[in-house]
């Protein structure tokens, strides 16, 4: 694949073009935009992960010895809201989606690159306003600001927290906007739905989540936030309000947004697995219209959070019932991935052990999903660590492996040079060690009845604590290791050619790093995603 | 309850471990085969309508299966059965405050006897807190400002954990107690100890007549206040055409808020309570009210529902 004879490095890109700290706080390059998404919200990550690590040390005894429970309250907190909104959230798409779904469709920038630009300070202002609140004494609401503790008993940073999820749940929006106009209008030409990555299929069906539930979450927060100020009773039992309304208004996103955080990682799962099988994807169709049926049924779903939390017999029956139908496309998915190896050419670089993991560990995530939509289960594990363990399995175990899959691979083209091969193999095999050793133990844990968000523990819960600290320290290792030899790479890397995987998809069409305007003239399109039969095989590993 | 739940529980485990097997096995099987290698080529596969049906038919077909057995579990959970023993319970940070009917009073202890339906009626006093027992599977949040009800059967005696779920401010974690489980003899000498001033009802009936309830509330028909014999547990008509249960929800929003539902016939006349009764004192009150019903001895006691003719009021039996 020697096509670019002219040193990469040497061309003029979206990095070299410009420079000077102006030229990236006003740009307008969706690519730029990306890089500065990745900058904040790897920050956020190891804020939130900086928490994580906290509760995993207070956890290490049964005793609460580490820190205050008020302190540990906070810790749990903000580490729900930082990753939350400040990490998963924007992850893929923001940084990924951002990159990528312009080159992949062929167009020169997203629909609207002022807007673009504008969704990021938006996050960097909900950034500072979260910073505010975590450094002047923090929030101990949980990440859910149940009503009524957080709006009647807690004398914390509440509205600041919720000020800043507000701010940046506008970026999200905006984000989302973006992507569906984008999508819609700025397809090459040839450029077909039905010849779409699948990557683009997931931003655009997590865009119309963003768009239709983030608002949802505005007003709950906002409510929250007029009860403290103004005294409003809207979630006061004592005065005719219902502390349950605002469960149901904060699940009604929050629940999809569980979506927003994973279906951009399956996204991005589809492009490695064929590209690393060197295969069509199976059932493109089927692929396409699972994640649009997930996130249409992701909207209906909200209460089944509520099992225990007094609502009516008949309406846990039904939100029971509709979380069995969407757990009917996840499993179209990982059933598609699997088939599509079949058969294949399949080659272990770091982006497809990270796709082994991802479907792994979404599949436990997924099949464990099962256990807490049946009613009679949910009862006695909801709040306990079974649950914690079921949706770190998704969003971390699915969203953060599937991001870091994506980091990877697309890597040569972000920063034009190749990440070190056998030390990003080492960093997947850890995290994948640390995620499981982590979290494998709070299945059990939340089974034999250990509450979630606990500060102090009975004795006979601790082996199992200590066995998840450990786990948590490997990990804590695994992300160490890709945030040094990626930077390392920038510079000392080996220059990438423009499509170093042999790739399908129009965004290896074009240089590593592409041009500002990502192609020197608007490719057409003439054949369907993943023509894997139409390129070379890639050659054979090293 | 428990032996159902970890029935459920080992079928989806193994169901489970079944479907996860085979889908690391297959991956495995592929990753190995069809490795990349001189002289192998991947071979073109569109996919199969097929196989896509039956994926996503067969699945959804066993999720509706383990949906039906959850609910029916759920259902059972949700549905105490007559006759159960009652206590009453008020959550508040961070403590758990226990009324037996007998006029036993606990704080984060519940006695209670082997081989007998328990019926916790619950309630908050601040946030939501969630009364949960691992032994049993049983848990429910306990909410500010109504009532919550669980019920568990305790097959065997001993001394179970017993854990606020839901999260409720600095000392969530230490909101805990114990349900320690009794023979029927052991339970009957921990009821006889202790001095108890009498049974909750009797508690109830102390504060009827010391709040004035009873000046309207009178047992005939000439009150300006419904008659309250009989009442719990049957239909009531109220003045906008409405017909409710008086089950415990209720009584104690007509105790807090009684412009809410006013029972046909009647005015608005009544003041509220709230504020001036405690939570504790609410719940004597609701039982004080029940104990005014009946003996189950038959037909006694006939629905309160009159039309609405004037001035005549409720009557009873």
């Amino acid at each position: 694949m020697a096509t670019a004879t002219v040193p990469t490095a040497e061309r003029e890109n979206y990095l070299n073009k410009e420079y000077g700290i102006k030229s990236w706080l006003l740009t307008t390059d969706h690519k730029r935009i990306a890089l500065l998404y990745l900058i904040l919200i790897t920050f956020f990550f190891f804020i939130g992960g900086f928490f994580a690590l906290l509760i995993r040390l207070e956890l290490l005894t049964p005793a609460g010895d580490l820190v205050q429970a008020d302190t540990y309250n906070k810790l749990f907190t903000m580490h729900g809201q930082v990753m939350v909104f400040f990490f998963l959230i924007p992850a893929v798409p923001a940084v990924l989606g951002n990159f990528l779904v312009p080159m992949m469709i062929g167009a020169k920038d997203l629909a609207f690159p002022r807007i673009n630009l504008l969704s990021w300070y938006l996050l960097v202002i909900g950034g500072v306003l979260m910073m505010y609140t975590i450094l002047t004494g923090g929030v101990d609401t949980g990440w859910t600001f149940y009503t009524p503790l957080s709006t009647q008993f807690l004398n914390t940073h509440v509205v600041a927290a919720a000020l800043a999820i507000f701010v940046a749940g506008f970026s999200s929006i905006l984000t989302g906007l973006n992507f569906i106009v984008t999508i819609h209008r700025m397809r090459a030409p040839g450029m077909t739905w039905s010849r779409l990555p699948l990557f683009v299929w997931a931003n655009y069906a997590t865009a119309i989540i963003q768009v239709l539930g983030t608002p949802v979450l505005a007003i709950s927060l906002m409510l929250v936030a007029l009860e403290r100020i103004f005294g409003l009773a809207i979630f006061d039992p004592q005065r005719g309000g219902d502390p349950l309304l605002f469960q149901h208004l904060f699940w009604f996103y929050s629940h999809p947004a569980v979506y927003i955080m994973i279906l951009p990682g399956m996204g991005v799962v589809s492009e490695i697995v064929t590209c690393f099988s060197r295969k069509r994807i199976f059932g493109y169709k089927f692929m396409a219209l699972a994640v649009i049926a997930i996130a249409v049924l992701g909207f209906l779903v909200w209460a089944h959070h509520m099992f225990v939390a007094g609502m009516s017999l008949y309406a846990g029956m039904m939100f029971s019932l509709l979380s069995y139908f969407v757990a009917v496309p996840s499993a179209i998915k990982v059933f598609n991935w699997t088939s599509t190896m079949y058969k294949g050419s399949i080659s272990y670089n770091t982006p497809m052990l990270y796709a082994f993991g991802f479907i792994g560990l979404f599949t436990m995530g997924g099949l464990t999903g099962l256990f807490v939509a049946a009613l009679g289960i949910d009862v006695h594990v909801t709040d306990t660590y079974f649950v914690v363990a079921h949706f770190h399995y998704i969003m971390v175990g699915g969203m953060v492996i599937a991001y870091l899959a994506g980091i990877h691979f697309w890597w040569p083209k972000i920063s034009g040079r190749m990440y070190p091969e056998s030390w990003g193999k080492l960093a997947a095999l850890i995290i994948f060690i640390g995620f499981n050793l982590t979290f494998f133990p709070q299945f059990v844990l939340g089974y034999l009845g250990m509450p979630r968000r606990y500060w102090q523990y009975s004795p006979e819960f601790q082996v199992l604590n200590v066995l998840s600290t450990a786990g948590a320290t490997i990990l804590a290792v695994g992300y160490i290791l890709p945030m040094v030899y990626l930077l390392w790479s920038m510079r000392y890397g080996k220059i990438a050619d423009e499509n170093p995987w042999n790739a399908a998809g129009l965004e290896w069409k074009t240089a590593s790093p592409p041009p500002t305007f990502n192609f020197d003239e608007t490719p057409t399109v003439t054949w369907e995603a993943y023509n894997y039969d139409e390129l070379k095989e890639a050659p054979v590993e090293r | 309850m428990a032996g159902n739940v970890d029935a459920l529980f080992i079928f989806l485990l193994i169901l489970c471990g079944m479907m996860a097997l085979a889908i690391f096995t297959l991956i495995t099987i592929f990753a190995i085969r069809y490795r990349r290698r001189a002289g192998h080529e991947a071979e073109q596969i569109e996919g199969s309508n097929a196989l896509e049906f039956t994926w996503t038919f067969i699945p959804l077909g066993i999720f509706l299966c383990i949906f039906v057995w959850g609910a029916v579990i759920y259902f059972k959970e949700r549905t105490p059965p007559q006759g159960a023993t009652e206590v009453y319970t008020v959550a508040k940070q961070w403590m758990w405050k226990f009324q037996h009917i007998e006029g036993q009073r606990e704080i984060n202890e519940l006695h209670v006897p082997v081989g007998r339906d328990v019926r916790m009626i619950m309630t908050s006093q601040d946030v939501i807190h969630s009364f949960y027992v691992p032994a049993f599977r049983i848990k429910q949040d306990v909410l500010p400002g109504r009532y919550t009800v669980t019920w568990f059967h305790a097959t065997k005696p001993g001394t179970y954990h017993l854990f606020c779920a839901e999260y409720c401010g600095t000392m969530h974690s230490g909101m805990i107690g114990e349900v320690v489980v009794m023979e029927p003899a052991q339970y009957q000498t921990w009821l006889s100890g202790g001095a108890v001033a009498g049974s909750l009802a009797n508690t109830g009936q102390g504060i009827f007549q010391s709040l004035g309830c009873s000046t309207c509330h009178r047992f005939d028909t000439q009150g300006r206040g419904p008659n309250l014999i009989g009442v719990f547990g049957k239909p009531v008509l109220l003045e906008d055409g409405r017909t409710v249960i008086a089950d415990e929800n209720y009584i104690r929003e007509s105790i807090l808020s009684p412009a809410a539902k006013v029972v046909s016939g009647f005015k608005p006349i009544m003041p509220t309570f709230q504020g001036i009764v405690s939570e504790e004192q609410l719940n004597a009150l609701v039982a004080y009210i029940k104990s005014l019903n009946p003996p189950p001895t038959g037909a006694a006691g006939t629905p309160n529902l009159k039309p609405p003719t004037g001035q005549t009021p409720e009557t009873n039996r």
